[in-house]
């Protein structure tokens, strides 16, 4: 089958996950007074990045390390560093 | 004692690579470093490797280098919601040595090739993050790595660290990118068998056929699409400039199956089995983002020093040239015994004589002028498939009326002068 929609798509990937975050929100309260859009909830190619209503949930996990939410953060929010050495996304393809 | 090389190069991409190898066959003491589990792990394209840049570093790199089909046909779509107006070249000639250009599969690929810098005497060492450079009196002197004592100095650093390229921006080569100078952009793999591929792009075994697809691709957004055939799978992908996926507010993934259930697309790929999903930055930001590219001890190479035609769809090729010129750089300077930004400057001199930066040079406007003038995605190309539309509709209506109410649509739109000013306008942005 084609993947129908992000989770499926995830689904595809192998993830070797480290214990830390690479990606860290740096003032959850600049998400929630400054930003209304929350734009990396959008545009994230993996969703790692979810709203929860007072602050932003990180889901490193599923990371691509493509660098987009650190470019795109209209507030330069985002400390974005590569996983350890070995770790995250794991592309066997492409 | 801290271990000490000739060159650290810093990424196992195709520039990366292409510099370990060629300095390693020169007889210098070479250590590369990838942060993945292996060479490609983290490395992504749409599938396309030119045959020239990689001949110069493996002549008849076809014989034994993994690769999926050469490309014998390339089309280019201009499409809107339920059309396509397409155009393309295909010549047996690219079937036969020594070829135009490749599919490739980059995890794949990316280990032969590493493979290769390895056995000409380069150390590769894997799973290893480089997390600065080390400056010492304003001079690279080596890199700090996320192993335990994990400090390693080199005459030269060579940054191949791609798109992010973390390290040029801590060296204040460049600042941070704008969301307009990189394209996020989205693939997937979908698996079918040869047979269905060979029948639906009318091909034989190893051939291969590429579209490049315009318009309502990106919902007419400034970017691409591509479709590429593999050996038994096939490479669908979309992306557009950050900058635009923020104002339009789209999620790439859903772009992607808008795309993939496109009614001009979906009979290419139906049936097929998704194999893997990924996503990947592409700086197009083109000659004015390109960073200062040599210093003290340090040279920038490949996507990390923003070498990318994206008009063209050239970036390995481009990342495996400026890979052998910086290590034609570095080999001199070893010579000399010197490695201060004015020696290493010969590579700069070397990549602006280039087809590269010449090729940015060309299209140094594009990007620019397809970001604010967004018209010629969202809005020439509906009108000129519904011109085409209208051309070849026999209805009864003699051609030469046809033509003139064709242009009397065009203009009465937007106006003669709107239609001119924008004809010229793309016309100085690529010519």
């Amino acid at each position: 089958m084609s993947t129908k929609n992000i989770e499926e798509k995830q689904y595809l990937l192998r993830f070797k996950c480290d214990t830390k975050s690479h990606l860290t929100v740096l003032d959850h309260d600049i998400c929630m007074t400054q930003c209304p859009d929350k734009i990396c909830t959008i545009f994230c190619p993996a969703e790692v990045y979810k709203w929860e209503g007072t602050r932003m949930q990180v889901g490193y996990e599923g990371c691509h390390e493509c660098g987009s939410c650190r470019i795109g953060c209209p507030y330069q929010n985002i400390k974005w560093e590569y996983p350890k050495g070995g770790h995250g996304i794991v592309f066997r393809l492409a | 004692m801290p271990e000490k090389f000739d060159v650290v190069v810093v990424g196992a991409g195709p520039a990366g690579t292409a510099c370990a190898l060629t300095c390693a066959r020169n007889g210098l003491n070479v250590l590369l470093i990838e942060r993945g589990e292996y060479p490609g792990a983290k490395n992504v394209m749409g599938g396309v490797l030119y045959r020239q840049q990689m001949e110069d570093l493996i002549p008849e790199f076809w014989m034994e280098a993994p690769l999926e089909r050469p490309v014998i046909e390339q089309r280019f779509w201009m499409m809107d919601k339920e059309s396509v107006i397409s155009f393309g070249y295909k010549g047996l000639e690219w079937a036969a040595p020594p070829y135009n250009n490749f599919t490739v599969l980059r995890a794949q690929f990316d280990q032969w090739f590493a493979k290769k810098a390895v056995e000409a005497g380069a150390l590769l060492i894997n799973e290893t993050v480089v997390t600065e450079c080390i400056v010492e009196n304003g001079k690279v002197v080596g890199v700090r790595t996320d192993r335990p004592d994990g400090e390693i100095y080199a005459d030269v650093v060579v940054l191949a660290d791609g798109v992010n390229s973390l390290l040029s921006k801590q060296l204040g080569f460049h600042k941070e990118f704008r969301p307009d100078e990189v394209a996020l952009t989205v693939m997937e793999v979908i698996n079918l068998p040869k047979e269905k591929i060979n029948d639906r792009f009318n091909l034989e075994d190893n051939q291969g056929c590429t579209i490049e697809i315009f318009g309502d691709s990106t919902k007419g957004n400034l970017g691409t699409a591509f479709l590429y055939t593999n050996k038994e799978s096939l490479n669908i992908g979309v992306g557009t400039t950050l900058s635009s996926m923020i104002k339009a507010k789209l999620k790439p993934y859903e772009l992607l199956d808008y795309l993939k259930n496109h009614p001009m697309v979906k009979p290419l790929i139906a049936g097929g089995e998704s194999a893997e999903y990924l996503a990947h930055l592409i700086p197009e930001g083109g000659f004015r983002s390109v960073p200062k590219v040599a210093g003290n001890g340090v040279v920038v190479i490949g996507d990390a020093a923003q070498l990318v035609n994206a008009i063209h769809r050239e970036g390995s090729n481009m990342a495996m040239h400026s890979g052998l010129l910086a290590a034609e750089a570095v080999i001199e300077a070893k010579n000399r015994g010197d490695f201060s930004e004015s020696s290493l400057n010969s590579y700069r001199e070397a990549l602006y004589n280039s087809f590269i930066i010449k090729d940015l040079e060309k299209y140094k406007d594009a990007a620019h002028t397809f970001e604010k003038y967004p018209q010629y995605f969202k809005e020439y190309v509906p009108m000129m498939n519904q011109a085409a539309s209208k051309f070849f509709t026999v209805d009864g209506t003699p051609k030469r009326d046809k033509q003139k109410q064709i242009i009397k649509n065009m203009t009465s739109e937007k106006g003669t002068l709107r239609v001119l000013q924008d004809l010229y306008r793309a016309w100085k942005a690529v010519k």
